[in-house]
């Protein structure tokens, strides 16, 4: 099995995910109170940058697959982006609003963006 | 004294192109219904929509989950590869419909209903227990978005290749029996936490 050398897309990824899963405990667990948001704030920045860095590192590699890459994020972004909206729509229906509602939608963006990276990398990485 | 006739180790195994669809298109509609009915359970706020919905979909979240990283994934870990690939060709692509499927109507009917009967306020008595639920289901989805989908999806795109790798997808096969191994025993948390929570 030949292994190019590659930026640990998938570590990054994770690290990315754990801070945003991480935010999220953090402001579920404190509704319906009021909870200072800037702990959250900083998780969803760090794991957006994370996010970023990781595209720009992977899109820098030389001969890496792109067109398998984006062949399969696409399809994945389309179907993250579906579960992401029901349960963005859960959180809509049951009241939530303000300040934990954009940190929790933007959490739900980078999931959403995310995960079909790290699916369109993996198939890529073999192509 | 006799002479042994030793046989030469087999060749390594080739594995030929399995002709399957990734994505199988015929379990679409069956996403797109169920996905309609979280729709309409959360839009109406009921309890028994709700409850259904979160305790069938959860049970077969945990059930398969255990199921695949307790059963399964030792038994694909011990069969010849050509076997493992007759296995995975059949047992894949139904994942990738069914797993994320099951894990979103889990997580949005469970949030709908936990608003509902107030499990999810910090103000619950149980409220210790819900938070050790968000994170055992968080730990196991950074686990499961992670490294076990992408290793399902790739090894399925590594299948279809005309001469598909047979190290690939040993490489990946132990990834996702791996992951799924503790997904699986995660979900013994689960299961402690959630009769906790309805026993009161």
């Amino acid at each position: 099995m030949s292994e190019r050398r590659l930026p640990p897309v998938t570590q990054i990824g994770m690290t990315s995910l754990a801070l945003i899963v991480a935010g999220g405990i953090y402001l579920s667990a404190h509704l319906p109170q009021h909870v200072p948001l800037a702990p959250a704030v900083i998780l969803l920045v760090l794991s957006a940058a994370l996010l970023v860095g990781n595209l720009v590192a992977l899109l820098r590699v030389e001969g890496f697959a792109r067109a398998p890459f984006f062949l399969v994020a696409r399809w994945a972004l389309l179907a993250y982006a579906i579960t992401a909206g029901l349960i963005e729509y859960a959180f809509l229906r049951n009241g939530l609003s303000g300040g934990p509602l954009v940190v929790l939608t933007l959490s739900l963006v980078v999931y959403a963006v995310h995960v079909p990276m790290l699916i369109g990398f993996t198939v890529a990485r073999y192509a | 004294m006799t002479d042994l006739v030793v046989p030469a180790p087999p060749p390594p195994a080739a594995v030929e192109r399995a002709d399957f669809e990734i994505v199988p298109l015929k379990g679409l509609p069956i996403v797109a219904a169920a996905f309609v009915a979280l729709i309409v359970a959360i839009a109406a706020n009921k309890l028994w929509p709700l409850e259904f919905l979160h305790v069938v979909a959860g049970a077969g979240w945990t059930v398969i989950d255990l199921f695949l990283g307790l059963v399964i994934g030792p038994i694909l870990g011990s069969l010849s590869i050509p076997a493992r690939v007759e296995l995975t060709k059949r047992l894949m692509p139904k994942m990738v419909l069914i797993m994320p499927t099951l894990v979103t109507i889990t997580l949005a009917a469970g949030w709908q209903l936990g608003h509902l009967l107030g499990t999810v306020d910090s103000s619950y008595v149980h409220h210790g227990w819900i938070v050790a639920s968000y994170i055992v289901v968080g730990v196991m989805a950074v686990i499961a978005l992670g490294l076990l989908e992408p290793a399902n999806v790739a090894v399925l795109f590594e299948l279809k290749k005309p001469r598909p790798n047979p190290a690939v997808i040993e490489h990946l096969m132990k990834r996702f029996i791996y992951t799924a191994g503790v997904t699986g025993l995660m979900q013994i948390a689960t299961l402690v936490i959630m009769t906790k929570v309805a026993s009161g």
